[in-house]
């Protein structure tokens, strides 16, 4: 888990869709073992962030550096192996297949070249982790979704990723289930997994250490940077002048 | 975090030992399978139904080549019951149009050619049959009243159904044998001392009925009796009309070269020769051009059916873009996406492509049964099914598949 160096390192990334400037003029540094928040409005990028740093897309401009691989010297091939050793994603939709939960969480290993047997014993290992031991063998149609989305960090962490990037993952969860995961996550990063988790709840964000805020696409506060913790609203201006 | 600074550009890093580049590993055939058939099990009317289309073209190439494949083993069974080395010799029409005649000694002289095995023949009288004395004299039925010789059934490779040959005891009195078809034209259902036809203007009784002789198809409607009783009876000239020769099969081209000549020396050019068993296996031929349509039409069927399985492909990738979009961000490669979907699609027409071995074997066997055909699906038709199959799985999963890997990540996750 302890890669030497940064995680994550965005200089001046950019991504553009069309005429749109999702992400601008972003630079970020995640270390092994942070646990960071990711807050902003909706349509503030947030999102689009996340893909970016977790290699889902490449930026439009600036240099993107995921365990000293610069992005731009990999091929789209080379770029889903490392997503694969490297990086477990959780989405606010769960994204579960239907059929038994075992299988559904031994995919994370899928694209690893391990053996099924092997998958279906760490599945059942993470499932425990996730103290969902007595639901091995459901079917992911029968969970509830909180549990689903247990289900799902259990297949992210599968190959034991030192990175975790989760959007959103209490948003459509009520708040005891969201609690729940919240805590799954904690535990994770206690492990020592880098946890990214996109949150719209201010209570969720406070509890956690790192805070990063979003606007039109640009960092306006990251509490790792400024010294001074800024009311979220403050204009860009304002920010550059604090820096 | 204390560890955690600004990056606003990369600065001097700590050393790092260099890292490889990460490597793709290649799936296991065993997960290809699974994964392609868990995208099929969800959808499993769907996948039924498309794959009934792949089926049906299979099964139409299946059985046509199936009962095609069982009538040419039924006639080349038949044709070795019967044999291939008979070869009829008859007189063809005069310069002048008039129906000409082979010499009485035809016979003996085609005998006298060596290679010649057997030799028989039938000469046509002017009489007419009737199954009684009441009838019309315009109501012959079409059947033709012949002079036999007694070796006529062995020589022709056919048998009696009913009753008995003509022998040398009976062939000078007014007795009968009838073809199959004549027999039943007059009413005659089985021989017997009682059981008489009015032919050449006397009682005949009826002795036997002949089995169907598919080499000499003429003997079916015809009523045949004794050569002394018809030249006694039946104003017969003694001419024959059909000589039937049966020659060693390696020197059947040489026998048909020189029997026109042999049994008409006079006039070599009017006797027409002929091989019946050519005759037949031409007939059968015959039905090849209908084969082929029915093979164009079981193509088309297959093509129409490759077709719905790429609609299902193209509409199951555009379902599951979600699916795709957890599965890059999983760590899948484009290659594996687009292995996954051309692995369904391939599942898809294969389990197609069996099912119609199956349907089309299954329709070989029932209409090779109705036909009392030994029932032969040649195994090169069901690996040629199986293989166009694959083919059309191929073509059909290539298109979505290429769609499915070129789906970006981001675009597949925001779809759900
Ligand atoms: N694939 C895309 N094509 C075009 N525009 C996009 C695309 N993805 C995002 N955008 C735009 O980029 C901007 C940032 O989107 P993003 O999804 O990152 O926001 P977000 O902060 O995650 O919002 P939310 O809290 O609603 O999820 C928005 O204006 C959005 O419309
Ligand atoms: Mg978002």
């Amino acid at each position: 888990m302890t890669a030497p160096g940064p995680l994550v390192e965005l200089a001046a990334a950019r991504k553009d869709y069309g005429t749109v400037t999702a992400l601008d003029a972003t630079d970020l540094t995640v270390v092994p073992g942070e646990l960071v928040a990711v807050v902003g409005p909706s349509g503030s990028g947030k999102s689009t962030l996340l893909t970016i740093m977790g290699t889902l897309s490449r930026p439009s401009r600036g240099t993107v550096r995921i365990v000293g691989h610069d992005l731009d010297s990999l091929t789209d091939r080379r770029l889903s192996a490392l997503r694969a050793t490297t990086i477990g994603f959780v989405f606010q939709q769960f994204h579960l297949p239907p059929g038994p939960v075992v299988d559904a969480v031994a995919d994370g290993l899928l694209y690893r070249g391990v053996a099924r047997r092997r998958r279906r014993e760490l599945a059942e290992r993470a499932l425990n982790r996730v103290g969902l031991a007595d639901r091995v063998g459901h079917h992911t149609h029968q969970l509830s979704g909180g549990q689903k989305q247990r289900v799902a960090i259990a297949r992210a962490v599968l190959g034991d990723p030192p990175l975790l990037l989760a959007d959103e993952p209490t948003g459509a969860l009520d708040s005891h289930s969201g609690n729940v995961v919240m805590e799954l996550l904690r535990e994770l990063h206690h492990d020592g997994t880098a946890v990214v988790i996109i949150t719209h709840n201010q209570d969720i964000a406070a509890a956690v250490p790192r805070r990063i805020a979003l606007r039109d696409g640009r960092i306006v506060h990251d509490s790792a940077v400024d010294v001074v913790d800024v009311a979220d609203g403050v204009d860009v201006a304002d920010m550059e002048t604090l820096r | 975090m204390s560890r955690t600074r600004p990056a606003r550009a990369f600065g001097p890093r700590p050393v790092r030992r260099p890292r490889s580049q990460p490597r793709p590993t290649r799936m296991k055939a065993a997960d290809v399978l699974r994964v392609g058939g868990a995208g099929l099990r969800t959808r499993p009317t769907r996948v039924l139904l498309s794959a009934l289309g792949i089926a049906l073209g299979v099964a139409a190439l299946i059985a046509v080549v199936g009962v095609s494949a069982s009538g040419r083993e039924n006639l080349d069974r038949r044709l070795d019951a019967l044999g291939t080395n008979l070869l009829t010799a008859a007189p063809g029409k005069t310069a002048t149009g008039a129906a000409a005649g082979l010499p009485p000694d035809a016979v003996a002289m085609v005998a006298r050619i060596g290679p010649v095995e057997a030799v028989s023949a039938i000469g046509k009288t002017g009489a007419k049959v009737y199954r009684n004395d009441r009838i019309p004299p315009q109501e012959s039925g079409g059947i033709g009243v012949y002079a036999a010789r007694l070796d006529l059934p062995a020589t022709v490779g056919t048998s009696l159904a009913h009753g008995t040959w003509l022998n040398p005891a009976n062939e000078g009195y007014p007795a009968v044998v009838l073809g199959p078809v004549a027999a039943a034209r007059l009413g005659v259902r089985a021989p017997g001392p009682d059981v008489q036809v009015w032919l050449g203007r006397r009682w005949f009784t009826v002795i036997g009925i002949l089995a169907p002789a598919p080499l000499a198809a003429e003997l079916d409607t015809a009523a045949l009796v004794g050569w002394p009783e018809a030249r006694r009876d039946l104003d017969f000239d003694g001419n024959p009309t059909t000589v039937y020769t049966r020659a060693d099969n390696a020197s059947i081209a040489d026998v048909a070269a020189v029997l026109g000549a042999t049994a008409n020396p006079a006039n070599p050019n009017e006797v027409e020769v002929s091989r019946p068993s050519d005759a037949l296996a031409a007939r059968e031929a015959a039905d090849d051009a209908l084969n082929g349509l029915l093979v164009g039409l079981g193509s088309v069927a297959l093509l129409v059916g490759g077709v719905g399985v790429a609609n299902t492909m193209v509409i199951s990738v555009l379902e599951r873009r979600a699916e795709i979009g957890l599965r890059r961000a999983l760590g899948a490669t484009r290659g594996h996406i687009g292995t996954q979907f051309l692995s369904e699609a391939l599942l898809l027409s294969v389990l197609g492509g069996a099912g119609g071995i199956l349907l089309g074997s299954a329709a070989t066997v029932g209409y090779s049964t109705y036909r009392h055909w030994p029932a032969v699906v040649p195994p090169w038709a069901m690996a040629g099914g199986l293989v166009a199959t694959l083919v059309v799985g191929v073509c059909a999963g290539l298109y979505p598949a290429l769609r499915a890997a070129h789906l970006a990540p981001t675009e597949a996750l925001a779809a759900a």
